[in-house]
């Protein structure tokens, strides 16, 4: 039998884990990316890898506790038992990254130091100053050249992966990709594909994501048949900084660390924020939130900045939308710890947030959805079984998936430094479920398939480039996608209306027949980056498809996904017994919305449109209940909602002994 | 009438054509960037001559300044394109800005270079922490506070190359490794494992084109963006290739 190879698609976090994890193992690794890997997305991580550590555990802290902060702040969207793997190998996961030399700041005594983030009360957050994923993506990045220089892992950088080569019997084989520099295109055959190629912010124009997150390679999947699931899941952080080509990431850290956020109790006041004093400010986060303050869930804390801003009219300024984010009142040390943002947004906006508070608005942030991947529970533990080559493993034989390139971690809404954590995790337990996978093939390896399949699979990609190139249309390009992110980021992120959903929907109809007519101004077949853009474009046309297609048949309020339409009216009376009847008939509608829609969405590709289908999520560790922060009566609901979990569970084992 | 300014260009097609300047009139914007200034470009691309050409190709990613993709030479100072703002760079130069590519490395196309050299140098010196597998075996080495704030700023090293262009002693005619790789040296040597493979890295700086080569002219530690002691990693490597050197005469 010829040497099995496997591809990976992407060089962040997770492509780099599962990389040297398979590298270790002996195998060998093609892996492709755009950029060249130092260089890719997870760089923008800034503050934080969650995790239980002995100090939280001693004040009561638990794996348990993390995986149930985590399904909470998800709105009980995720599967459950990966979510319980991960969290129960994430101290695991950190000893491993301080023993590959990642700097995390330290205490006095030495130790890795932590702060909080969102959706906890626990300081579970290991950081490297402000620059965690980069300084993680950096550990992760020298392994994987130490394994290059050792001949196991062959880099190809700068070049753009343009499709899996599915055979004929559905299984994939590996790789097309194309040499960014001279437009070459060629096979890689491969026994196991792992895509790693993240999320898909640019199909809104501008975020907080980089260059390169369009969402292509994913669209690229999911043509030949890896289904996407839950695309309409969308996180927007709630603080980043407006810019005309990004709006950059404020981190989550910098309220971690103290960080307030507030507007002046009159609309645009103009005097100098630090002059205005305490009685006049509105801190609104910690007004409505008293026990997580300013580090609600991220999807509760944008929510809130939208109402405080577009409905309340509080926004700083009159031109454009903006709340005060305050780390002015900090002392110098806990500053310092936040070098790395501060710095961004002085260099950014010219203004020194030390002495100044900075002015922030929400922006789409994270893809929680993605392709479709399976997992084998393990009975015994509620996690999974390591090694099974169901984990990670999409729907297409021999296509896997990691990373914020899958659906599977982070339900409706991701917590804050939890996605460091997924991307390493999922990226190590892939290898072992590679290996497995490898083993159970049947003699032949990806090289011993016949030539002809290779070959064919090149040429419907050089096809498509020739009619792009020579298109003979007059549609701009670059013009289409500002278009496609403006209404998407209109209609389709942090309030969502049926009839609004609906024109983006039209309106992505109307872009993707313009796309037919689009035309590329550079037709040379060298490092032409005018016609690699233009071909992501087609893939954002589909993912934003995916996305408002999903959104609009979700009717219902779930994490990061908000109709408020379909919201159960909360408790609004101040009678102690007329609240306990609208917290009966709150948990009443709650319990139907779930049995209608705690589903994944799971949309399968056809050439007129997604089809979508609904899949229970298994919940079978922690049983669903409201998500009540901030909510008036959050007491009374959630006693009645235990009260109504017990008898139905009562009538369970009645009808059951 | 909205305010414009103009951008020299200097363009290339192919790695071996030659170069020329196209210079283009762009509308101004409220807090743009170089890398903004590129994107409206690309959408419309056409020069002051009204001659219609084709989107300057160029590198990029994070667009935050820490990925290191959008390296290149504006108004004269190498730099990232992202973090360039457009009033800064007119208060510099009134008359327009500049743009072309960095000159130590081969060109591909435009304002994109190849900068792999400054990757197989990291291969070359070791940068990495030869840890004994990526199974859980504990906690890592116990870091003192005052460690970590001496090996973070060296790790946020984004291998950008400002500091090779702007170094005197890097060029065609030298084998010299460069400011980046000497510090990324000092930062492995310091961490308790990474200490393991200390000396095979100071063989590499006490050899051809090491630390010998540096001429001392500290343009390296002024162009960093994210303020690396460049010289100071480069004057312990110094020190310490030097003991190194005279253990080794000595049969350790």
């Amino acid at each position: 039998m010829a040497k099995q190879h496997v591809v990976v698609v992407g060089g962040g976090l997770a492509g780099l884990a599962a990389t040297m994890k398979l590298a270790e193992a002996g195998v060998h690794v093609y892996l492709i990316s755009m950029v060249p890997v130092k260089r890719s997305h997870s760089v923008c991580a800034q503050g934080g890898i969650n995790s239980v550590n002995d100090l939280t555990r001693q004040q009561g802290d638990t794996e348990w506790l993390h995986f149930d902060d985590t399904v909470y702040g998800g709105d009980f969207l995720q599967h459950q038992p990966p979510v319980k793997e991960m969290c129960d190998w994430a101290p695991k996961v950190l000893d491993l990254l301080d023993r590959m030399g990642v700097p995390f700041n330290r205490t006095a005594e030495g130790l890795r130091d932590q702060r909080r983030f969102g959706g906890t009360l626990y300081k579970r957050t290991a950081f490297a100053g402000a620059t965690t994923g980069q300084q993680m993506l950096y550990a992760l990045d020298e392994q994987v050249r130490r394994w290059e220089a050792e001949g196991r892992v062959e880099k190809f950088e700068y070049w753009d992966f343009l499709g899996p080569i599915v055979d004929a019997k559905g299984q994939c084989r590996g790789v097309v990709a194309q040499d960014m520099f001279s437009m070459g295109m060629r096979p890689f055959a491969a026994d196991a594909t792992i895509l790693a190629t993240g999320g898909c912010g640019l199909v809104f124009g501008r975020s907080t994501m980089s260059m390169i997150c369009t969402g292509g390679a994913a669209a690229r999947a999911h043509r030949v048949g890896v289904h996407y699931a839950n695309g309409e899941f969308i996180q927007v952080h709630p603080t980043a900084i407006p810019g005309t080509d990004k709006l950059r990431l404020m981190s989550e850290s910098a309220r971690g660390e103290g960080g307030r956020v507030w507007v002046p109790r009159k609309p645009q006041d103009s005097r100098d924020p630090l002059s205005i004093p305490a009685s006049e400010r509105y801190y609104f986060l910690e007004e409505r939130y008293p026990t997580y303050g300013n580090l609600v869930p991220r999807d509760i804390a944008t929510r809130e900045i939208f109402d405080v801003c577009i409905t309340q009219g509080l926004s700083v300024e009159a031109g454009r939308q903006c709340v005060y984010l305050d780390v002015t009142e900090l002392a110098a040390e806990t500053q310092k710890k936040l070098d790395g943002i501060l710095e961004i947004y002085e260099k950014f906006q010219g203004v020194d947030p030390r002495v100044v508070p900075m002015k922030i608005f929400p922006a789409v942030h994270y893809s929680m959805g993605g392709l479709w991947v399976d997992y084998e529970r393990n009975d015994a533990t509620g996690g999974l079984v390591l090694g099974s080559p169901r984990n990670q493993h999409s729907n297409v034989p021999g296509l896997f998936v990691i990373g914020e390139a899958d659906y599977q971690y982070h339900g409706g809404n991701r917590l804050g430094a939890n996605s460091l954590l997924s991307c390493v995790f999922s990226g190590l337990i892939v290898a072992p479920t590679v290996e497995n996978w490898l083993k159970s093939l049947p003699g032949r390896s990806a090289d011993d398939q016949p030539v002809s399949l290779f070959d064919e699979a090149v040429k419907p990609h050089k096809n498509r480039q020739d009619e792009l190139i020579h298109n003979p249309g007059t549609e701009n390009p670059y013009k289409l996608h500002e278009e496609l992110g403006d209404t998407m980021t209109c209609n389709v992120t942090v309030v969502r209306q049926n009839q609004q959903i609906e024109s983006t929907l039209t309106k992505i109809e109307e872009l993707s027949d313009r796309y037919r007519n689009v035309a590329i101004s550079d037709k040379s077949l060298w490092t032409n980056q005018n016609l690699s853009f233009t071909r992501a474009l087609g893939d954002m046309i589909l993912m934003a498809r995916v996305v408002a297609q999903g959104a609009l048949q979700r009717d219902e309020c779930r994490g990061a996904h908000f109709k408020p339409d379909f919201q159960i009216p909360p408790p609004d009376t101040d009678d102690p017994a007329g609240l306990r009847r609208q917290a009966e008939r709150w948990c009443k509608a709650f319990k139907e919305q779930n049995e209608k829609w705690l589903m994944t969405t799971v949309a399968r590709y056809t050439p007129d449109g997604p089809r979508f289908s609904y899949e229970k999520v298994d919940t079978s560790l922690i049983p669903p209940r409201p998500r009540t922060y901030g909510l008036k009566g959050a007491e009374i609901i959630e006693e009645v909602w235990r009260g109504m979990t017990k008898s139905s569970e009562k009538a369970k084992a009645g009808a059951g002994s | 009438m909205s305010k414009n300014f103009t951008v020299k260009i200097l363009r290339q097609q192919t790695q071996h054509a030659g170069s020329q300047w196209e210079t283009f009139r762009v509308d101004y914007e409220d807090g743009m960037n170089i890398t903004t200034v590129l994107q409206r470009i690309a959408a419309d691309p056409v020069t002051v001559e009204k001659k219609e050409t084709t989107p300057v190709a160029y590198d990029a990613c994070c667009l935050e300044e820490v990925c290191g993709a959008c390296t290149m030479v504006i108004n004269g100072r190498v730099r990232q394109a992202c973090s360039a703002l457009v009033d800064g760079l007119l208060e510099e130069s009134p008359t327009g800005i500049e743009l072309r590519p960095m000159t130590k490395f081969p060109v591909v196309r435009d304002l994109v270079v190849n900068r792999r050299a400054m990757f197989e140098s990291l291969k070359k010196v070791k940068a990495w922490v030869r840890v004994d597998g990526y199974y859980d075996l504990g906690p890592g080495p116990r870091v003192s506070q005052s460690t970590q704030e001496e090996a973070y700023p060296l790790s946020r090293c984004m291998t950008c190359g400002c500091c090779v262009e702007a170094c005197p002693q890097f060029n065609d005619h030298s084998s010299f490794i460069g400011p980046a790789a000497i510090s990324q040296v000092i930062l492995f040597n310091a961490h308790p494992t990474g200490a393991t493979e200390g000396g095979a890295r100071l063989d590499v700086l006490t050899s051809d084109g090491g630390i010998a080569d540096c001429g001392n002219s500290q343009n390296c530690v002024k162009v960093c963006p994210k303020d690396i002691p460049l010289t100071d990693s480069i004057a312990k490597a110094g020190r310490d290739a030097t003991l190194h050197k005279i253990r080794q005469w000595f049969g350790r």
